[in-house]
């Protein structure tokens, strides 16, 4: 099962690697990063491996959330299905 | 590796278009807890709603957090109330209760299904239900009623419309001290679906499986967002721009709603296409026809732009889902949508335009707050003429009128929440009181007759 980590706000050291800290201590392997610009906002994306995550994905999710609020950044974990299901017919 | 732009497309969706899931909706068959005996007929329907729904709400969160897409309502609808009670024979306000302690149970903001259904004459227990309404709504928080009083295959039960006058006034009185907010969840249809999420007129057909999941979808945000990114734009091109975006928005509801049917072990019903507004910023219907080209949304050339929006939403909804239903297409409730409260404030939208609008989208005069002075034949009037429209264009139409009571003109109601906001409007002078003093139905049309 794969998600997608994605972080936006202003670009700044050590995003990407805050973010790989977590997904290392949840058991989560990083499959790919890329970037991107979204409305002038920095996006970091990134696809992980979710089947061996140590805990429940809402735990997994909240502590993005708080290390994200600390570097002033926005991040959405979402499963891939949700973009497979809206954009392809 | 996924679609960067189409992953950024969505999270720009949810995070500043308003993108969401408006409701997942368990339709739950209540044949079963028919008794002769009210208080054990009422705990049977307690019983059975308490183990349906147990996980109903718990689920609903787990998905949003899979998928990361606000699921912003959980509901439940249940048979209507008038068939389970009829052969009690009793006032049925105790199932009113009921559903009540089973929502609360639940965790589930609205419970749907206080209803009758007389499009062609009262049974045992219809008139004792539709009595009970006014009491019903002004005693519980979260219970819906919906009476349906005409289809285009019977015509319209006009002496059912008659008594729909009355119990409206009487719910918004006796609810006066809390902004009359009993008549926000009390709806009057013609042709009204069984399979409709949406509140308040959610009920579960009879025709239906034991217990569903229905789903409907929102995103009139998104829609006008969508269209923002081509001024120039003809409009063929923007029916195709409002198609493609529908299309998004109700996969995301057919993948939920196919998710929670899993997880609950309860077959899937419908998803709803529909663009169901909020009152916040950027979540209206009204400014999705602005954006368009409309000053204001009521002014000439409203009617053509909804039409074009309603069949562009389901045209593309309809290729997102296998399974299609409840009321889909745009709504129009007044006080529900940013850009409506306005128009109605500016005086830009009247009730009269409001009903051609209902001719060509789905639902009708939905959430208009109208003089608390009117009369219940003056009310039921309106409801003739609504109920007019759908049976004659066989498509369900619904009137759910707020009687401003012990209001002055220019003053405002304020339910909050989903429910809104708004200014009074105007209602015509002139008495109906003696066209629907003569009762009777009106006939069905002739196109009813299709065998």
């Amino acid at each position: 099962m794969r998600a997608v980590i994605t972080v936006i706000g202003k670009d700044k050291v050590g995003v990407l690697a805050k973010i790989s800290t977590v997904c290392e201590n949840y058991n989560v392997n990083v499959l790919e990063v890329s970037q991107s610009i979204m409305q002038e906002l920095f996006a970091m994306i990134m696809l992980v491996d979710i089947d061996k995550l140590n805990a429940n994905l809402q735990i997994f999710t909240k502590k993005l959330e708080d290390v994200s609020a600390q570097i002033g950044m926005k991040i959405h974990v979402m499963h891939e299905d949700i973009f497979n299901a809206m954009h392809k017919i | 590796m996924l679609n960067v732009n189409n992953i950024l497309e969505t999270i720009n969706m949810i995070e500043n278009e308003n993108l969401d899931i408006r409701t997942i909706t368990m339709g739950i068959s209540l044949l079963d807890c028919i008794d002769p005996s009210i208080d054990i007929a009422c705990q049977k329907v307690y019983d059975k709603i308490c183990k349906k729904a147990e996980n109903l709400v718990s689920v609903c969160d787990e998905i949003s957090s899979r998928y990361g897409i606000p699921i912003i309502n959980k509901r439940i609808s249940v048979t209507p109330i008038s068939i389970i009670s009829s052969c009690t024979g009793q006032n049925p306000i105790k199932f009113a209760y009921a559903l009540e302690k089973a929502a609360n149970t639940c965790g589930v903001n609205f419970i749907g299904g206080y209803s009758a259904l007389v499009q062609k004459g009262f049974s045992v227990g219809d008139k004792e239900l539709i009595e009970s309404i006014p009491y019903a709504l002004a005693k519980t928080n979260c219970i819906c009623s919906s009476v349906n009083v005409g289809s285009t295959k019977t015509g319209i039960n006009m002496d059912a419309v008659s008594l729909m006058g009355k119990i409206i006034k009487q719910t918004a009185e006796m609810t006066a001290d809390k902004d009359c907010i009993g008549a926000a969840k009390l709806v009057v249809f013609c042709n009204a679906p069984e399979d409709n999420p949406f509140m308040a007129g959610a009920f579960h057909g009879t025709g239906e499986a034991d217990c569903i999941i229905n789903v409907g979808v929102s995103g009139p945000g998104v829609v006008r967002a969508a269209i923002e990114k081509y001024p120039t734009a003809n409009i063929t091109e923007i029916a195709e721009i409002i198609k493609k975006t529908a299309f998004k928005i109700t996969r995301a509801g057919m993948l939920v709603g196919t998710e929670a049917s899993e997880k609950l072990n309860i077959p899937f019903g419908i998803v709803d296409l529909s663009l169901a507004p909020t009152p916040a910023i950027g979540d209206s219907v009204a400014h999705i026809l602005e954006e368009i080209g409309l000053e204001q949304c009521g002014c000439p050339g409203t009617t053509a732009t909804l039409a074009m929006l309603n069949d562009a939403v389901k045209k593309g909804g309809v290729m997102a889902s296998s399974k299609v239903g409840g009321l889909s297409g745009a709504f129009i409730p007044v006080t529900e949508d940013a850009g409506m409260i306005d128009a109605a404030r500016s005086g830009s939208l009247c009730i009269e335009k409001l009903e051609a609008m209902t001719a060509v989208c789905s639902v009708g005069l939905d959430m208009i707050v109208i003089p608390g002075d009117c009369s219940p034949e003056t009310i039921s009037a309106i409801i003739a003429d609504e109920a007019a429209i759908g049976m004659v264009n066989s498509k369900t139409t619904a009137v759910r009128l707020i009687p401003a009571i012990g209001k002055k003109p220019g003053d405002e109601l304020e339910f909050g929440g989903l429910l809104g906001s708004g200014p009074i409007l105007n209602v015509k002078k002139g008495s109906p009181a003696k066209f629907i003093s003569r009762g009777g139905i009106i006939p069905a049309p002739i196109q009813s007759l299709k065998n």
